[in-house]
């Protein structure tokens, strides 16, 4: 699309920014909240010379975006929760073999079918835990269509930086809003592609990391012989199932985002600079919790908002730096029964309590039932029985 | 034989020593295609995998395409180890889904002559929906079923191609489900082309492959293979040379056999050639349809 200011829902904008950055292959199974993004696709990729494909299923449409991904394309898909519970097994293939490609899972009402056309946050846990083994994983949460967008195309940059798969977490609410989004133009948009090898095939180890902890990837086709497995591998990329080498390369992939997190980590900041209470909210949630700030504002409390841009990597050192210098309270909103109130509460290490403003889904706190909740933190905390 | 038992061959310190090094098998003349240093294989003795491979290999000598244009992919279980003693772009999936990501790396790079090869387990069990649909598209790759009418990497449980009576580790009073015919089901999901052979039929497996891997769209073969250690033993063919030997004695070719009649109940062995028909693949079509909007459209 041309650069310029249009009018658009989060799935759209979410699907033109895959387009700008570069993504050439899509695979995808329709599900609602989503599916706006898999339509969009098809209309769009005759034009971009891309190769769409309705798979079977999810199980497919994973499996498909990451071949296409060893074939050095960029790949995505989507999906919500239950086809997103369907991507776990080779969420965690695409982590331990580093295949760079973005999984789009727009949150619905869960658990099971649930609330296939309404809101919830019901999956912050399992982008982090969902897989089976230990991973170190990168999961974005727009708050607009307008993050719809550009929150794709970091997605992007970061899969193809550091070589996994990575979530667009996103959120019915968000994905279904239409708003004003801003498609920058080509010279304004940064787009980071995959690291090459710059050795010859014989001296190529696949597996070995330059100092960033990522090693330069070489695709099918290009002359290297790869071998690619899900079994624990050393450097050459062979199985080598023992202790010595799953260590050494569990320890690596986790490392590989926990080393590179100050690169990686992105958050956002409202009017905290003063304040004695901080909500922490993400995603559609977070739009009430910044309205909840201003309106507590007025009232005379001084609140600010701590939006989680990126959920994993979490923003831990801040959370921790803010509850040790004097926080009376943190407030988790978010639209299930309390998942990211457990690393609130984990990274104030007790210097501060945390309270949870849970909502089980189907719509998202409003402004006032959260300022209603900030009132008896902010003028009751500490008292018996309070808040 | 006891140093087998004793040495660790995958060990990194055992590998490092052999780099570079004659490992003492010499040189047969498909060694260019397989990673020298991840040999010894696992597979057991009697085990049909190398006779299927090896016709492979011959295959794709005989088309005379570069190993550098080539790529296999497998799924999970003995047959799925396949991939990583070769040496091309090779890929060992998650169990079922071989088929899905060839999918995307030959539709993502069209220039890859791409092969899934797998087992009967990993393509008709956990991934039999991936198998009729990417028929049904005619996506342009091969599709290689080993089967050995069980699940040989776990331990000889039965599965979607034992025979019913069949006495395996989860079956252990004899079977009651119906196996799958897996020529008719692959004919009757949009295969071009369809073949069953056994491990005895050595050339015409090597003939078919290769045809196979020069036709355009989705190609199915299916060969039978001994595996003594998981189902041979239970079933009163205790090795692989018994197997041979009731291939021999049981098999018929028929080329052009209807392939919704050649179910195997135990009984006689249809092999042959039963589908070798042209239809465009799915590139070919949206390729076709793409340029249409595209010219529509003014674009390049
Ligand atoms: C999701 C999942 N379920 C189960 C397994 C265990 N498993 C490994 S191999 C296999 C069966 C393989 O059978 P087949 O494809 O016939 O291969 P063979 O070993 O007979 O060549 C199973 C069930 C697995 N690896 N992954
Ligand atoms: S278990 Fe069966 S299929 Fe597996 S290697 Fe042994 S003989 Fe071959
Ligand atoms: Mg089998």
């Amino acid at each position: 699309m041309k650069p310029g200011t249009y009018f658009m829902d989060g799935n759209t904008a979410c699907a033109e920014a895959a387009i700008a950055v570069g993504c050439t292959f899509f695979a995808s199974y329709p599900i609602t909240p989503a599916t706006e993004i898999l339509e969009r696709m098809a209309l769009r990729f005759p034009e971009i010379h891309g190769s769409y494909l309705q798979m079977e299923d999810e199980l497919a449409s994973i499996a498909a975006i990451m071949g296409a991904s060893w074939a050095g394309r960029k790949a995505m898909t989507s999906t919500s929760g239950p086809g997103f519970s369907l991507m776990m097994e080779n969420y965690g293939f695409a982590l331990m073999t580093e295949t760079p490609c973005v999984i789009v899972n727009v949150m619905r009402g869960g658990p099971s079918t649930g609330l296939p056309t309404m809101v919830a946050q019901g999956d912050v846990m399992q982008t982090r835990w969902g897989t089976h083994g230990d991973v170190g994983v990168v999961v974005y949460c727009p708050a607009s269509p307008q993050e719809m967008f550009d929150l794709t195309v970091e997605a992007f940059n970061t899969a193809e930086k550091y070589r996994l798969p990575v979530v667009l977490l996103s959120d019915a609410m968000v994905a279904h809003m239409t708003e004003k989004v801003v498609i920058p133009s080509k010279e304004e948009l940064t787009v980071v592609d995959r690291k090459k090898p710059t050795t010859s095939p014989d001296d190529y180890l696949p597996y070995c990391p330059d100092e960033d902890l990522v090693p330069p990837m070489a695709c099918a086709g290009e002359g290297f012989g790869i071998h690619v497995t899900g079994l624990t591998h050393d450097e050459r990329g062979y199985p080598s199932v023992d202790e010595e080498t799953q260590t050494y390369l569990v320890t690596r992939l986790i490392n590989k985002i926990r080393k590179n997190s100050h690169d990686i980590l992105r958050y956002e900041e409202y009017r905290t600079e003063d304040a004695d209470v901080i909500v922490v909210a993400y995603g559609s949630v977070s739009r009430s919790a910044r309205e909840a700030v201003d309106m507590a504002r007025e009232e005379g409390m001084k609140v600010g908002m701590l939006r989680p841009v990126t959920i994993w990597p979490f923003p831990e050192d801040r959370i921790g730096e803010l509850a040790i210098n004097g926080l009376k309270a943190f407030l988790v909103a978010e639209i299930n029964f309390g998942q990211m109130v457990y690393e609130v509460q984990r990274c104030t290490e007790g210097h501060c309590p945390t309270y949870l403003s849970p909502r089980m889904g189907g719509s998202i706190h409003t402004p006032e039932e959260l300022v209603e909740r900030l009132y008896g933190i902010y003028h009751h905390e500490g008292e018996e029985g309070a808040p | 034989m006891s140093i087998r038992k004793s040495r660790n061959y995958f060990s990194p310190e055992y590998m490092s020593q052999q780099k570079g090094k004659d490992m003492g098998y010499g040189l047969h003349p498909l060694d260019d295609y397989l990673r020298k240093d991840r040999i010894p294989h696992i597979w057991c003795p009697g085990c049909g995998l190398g006779v299927v491979l090896s016709s492979f290999l011959r295959a794709l000598e005989n088309t005379g395409i570069p190993m550098e244009k080539t790529a296999v992919v497998s799924g999970i279980g003995c047959t799925g180890r396949v991939a990583g003693y070769l040496n091309i772009d090779s890929f060992h999936l998650t169990h079922g889904r071989a088929i899905p990501f060839a999918t995307g790396l030959k539709i993502g790079n069209p220039h890859m002559m791409t092969t899934v090869f797998s087992g009967d387990g990993d393509l008709f069990a956990i991934g039999g929906n991936h198998f009729i649909h990417a028929a049904r598209r005619n996506v342009d790759f091969n599709v290689i079923c080993v089967n050995n009418f069980n699940f040989g990497m776990t331990g000889g449980q039965s599965g979607p191609t034992t025979p019913t009576e069949a006495t395996t580790t989860t079956t252990p009073f004899g079977g009651f489900e119906h196996p799958f015919n897996l020529p008719g089901v692959a004919a009757g999901s949009g295969a071009v082309y369809v073949a069953r052979w056994t491990t005895y039929h050595v050339e015409a497996l090597i003939n078919s492959l290769e045809e196979a891997l020069n036709k355009k769209g989705f190609c199915f073969i299916e060969v039978l293979a001994p595996c003594p250690t998981g189902y041979g033993r239970r079933t009163g063919q205790k090795t692989g040379k018994d197997t041979m030997k009731y291939y021999r004695d049981n098999s018929r070719i028929e080329h052009g056999a209807d392939p919704t009649k050649v179910s195997l109940d135990g009984g006689e062995i249809v092999v042959g050639k039963f589908v070798d028909r042209d239809a465009p693949t799915y590139q070919e079509r949206r390729g076709e349809i793409f340029q249409a909007i595209r010219d529509k459209m003014g674009v390049k």
